[in-house]
């Protein structure tokens, strides 16, 4: 028994720089795991809607806009991330990728029309 | 105060110790608690009857969100249940895959249960450090499943994400800090004066007591029961795995922290043991989407204890039945009677040190008149006007309130 057991410790860590990130200057890459926000290859979609059976949030809607032509809305304020519906997909239309920042200051812009890159939100 | 005289005091829902509503009301003579009223069920989110609403796909992402914490273990009781049912053979790489990140959870478990117990003794640098190094298996789980949280990994017959080479040596270095700085800590706890003065002979359950009352993982491990669901009833590549049960004889709260610091030690043993010996093969076999019709109990050992999973299935793609028994709803009862006798002050720690997560534990409670027989079942609509009257007579008026919600509903 020893009083002072972290004392070394604690002296040590006044000289080391912060664990933190200065986010947003400074950002860290996301794994390539990480599953963010969709993108849908519209042209692979045959519109058999397994993904939006099996959404557990309900977030993925396909809807039919042409002859074989199908667009995918996602709810990401529903959307949790899980990527179920990539992994449902028989054709491979849809991906999940590394995009993370996703907060809408108008909840309205959260449901978006996915499109072929992430980054636009339209 | 008079000394003879005894006072309730309540503490929560809000509790000052645990971000967590749970209602304790304490009975007090001077600073000695006399007795214990738990009371759940502040944030019961109907998870049990929303999974009968869904398919067992769906069910296995709402299971994992029972808890944030442990959230594979209570997927993965799931998925084994299911799997049991169905009878499907997971691939050993799938097995392995299942126990390499449950032990990485039990390691940010048990390092974020230290750094609780160190806030609650007034003990923050050890919180700072736990924390720090907390993020390092936080780091190795985003790595391998994509998310801190919530990992994802399991589905119906396998897990869903693959282990490389590249990721094991990164797994490996990892585990190489982490082991280092457990050693230290070990050393803090067994040396450190301040923490064995106010964790020794606070929360005392004896042996019998622990059987008695059902308590189960760290904190009955602590009073010398040596159960572990990985030992006694292996699940997942437990079987194949070389490991120890700790156990302790103190019986306190500071047995349960030496418990769990030895077992982190214990869980960077199984990790590399199944980077090892991680054999080849397919990660997960194709599930049908209508489960056939059967039952299944299904066990797990979540950080926090016997994690307890009954699925029912009437042969169609939704379960008719699943219920959840979480490791805290075991170890509640335990609390009651560590408290018991003891000082006010202690209180917080006491809790913690069962690591308690309630929000986990709040499944239906059925409200029984005095007559004990008769049941009423209630609609929302009902419900909310009970609540309103409820509130009216205590002083309250939610009426003109109630009023603007209808009308904002209404819009929708």
């Amino acid at each position: 028994m020893r009083p002072g057991k972290m004392l070394r410790e604690v002296l040590k860590h006044l000289f080391k720089k912060p664990a933190t990130n200065m986010y947003p200057a400074e950002k860290l890459d996301m794994p390539k795991t990480y599953r963010g926000k969709l993108i849908f290859h519209a042209d692979k979609c045959i519109g058999c809607k397994l993904c939006v059976r099996d959404c557990p949030s309900g977030a993925i809607t396909i809807n039919k806009i042409g002859e074989k032509q199908f667009e995918a809305v996602l709810d990401l304020g529903k959307c949790i991330y899980c990527a179920q519906c990539v992994d449902s997909c028989l054709k491979k239309a849809l991906e999940a990728t590394n995009d993370v920042e996703l907060a809408q200051l108008d909840s309205k812009k959260l449901k978006v029309v996915l499109g072929e890159k992430s980054g636009s939100s339209s | 105060m008079h000394h003879s005289s005894k006072f309730k005091i309540p503490m929560g829902p809000q509790h000052p110790a645990l971000k967590e509503p749970e209602s304790f009301s304490i009975a007090l003579k001077g600073e000695k608690i006399m007795g214990v009223d738990i009371r759940l069920g502040y944030n019961h989110r109907g998870i049990e009857k929303a999974c009968e609403e869904r398919t067992f796909v769906q069910d296995v992402y709402l299971i994992e969100r029972v808890c944030g914490i442990c959230s594979h273990s209570h997927s993965t009781a799931f998925v084994q249940g299911v799997e049991e049912i169905a009878g499907l053979i997971v691939p050993p790489r799938a097995q392995y895959i299942r126990t390499l990140i449950g032990e990485l959870e039990r390691v940010h478990s048990h390092l974020l249960w230290l750094g609780v117990a160190g806030h609650e003794i007034g003990f923050d640098t050890l919180l700072m450090y736990t924390w720090r190094d907390r993020e390092i298996v936080m780091d190795i789980l985003a790595l391998l499943s994509g998310n801190r949280v919530n990992y994802g990994m399991n589905m119906i017959g396998g897990v869903r994400r693959n282990v490389t080479e590249e990721q094991a040596q990164d797994i490996l270095k990892g585990v190489k800090t982490l082991e280092e700085r457990t050693k230290y800590y070990i050393e803090v706890a067994t040396q450190e004066t301040t923490i064995i003065k106010r964790l020794s002979g606070v929360g005392v359950l004896k042996k019998d007591d622990a059987l008695r009352l059902g308590a189960v993982g760290p904190t009955a491990r602590a009073s010398g029961v040596e159960y572990d669901v990985r030992r006694n009833d292996p699940y997942a590549a437990y079987a194949e795995l070389d490991f120890n049960v700790i156990t302790d004889t103190n019986s306190d709260v500071y047995g349960r922290t030496i418990v769990r610091v030895k077992e982190l030690l214990e869980s960077y043993k199984m990790i590399r043991q199944c980077l090892k010996n991680l054999p080849n093969g397919p990660i997960a076999v194709k599930a049908p989407r209508k489960i056939p019709a059967g039952e299944a109990i299904s066990r797990y050992e979540a950080p926090r204890g016997e994690d307890v999973h009954y699925i029912k299935s009437n042969g169609g793609e939704k379960p008719e039945r699943v219920k959840v028994r979480a490791p805290t709803l075991a170890n509640i009862q335990a609390v009651k009677h560590m408290l018991k006798d003891r000082y006010l002050a202690d209180m917080p720690i006491v809790v913690a040190a069962i690591d308690p997560c309630f929000s986990c534990t709040d499944r239906l409670v059925s409200v029984k008149g005095n007559a004990g027989k008769s049941k009423k079942i209630l609609t929302w609509e009902a419900l909310r006007n009970y609540s309103v009257e409820w509130h009216q007579v205590h002083g309250i008026d939610f009426t003109e309130l109630s009023y603007k919600f209808r009308t904002k509903m209404e819009r929708f």
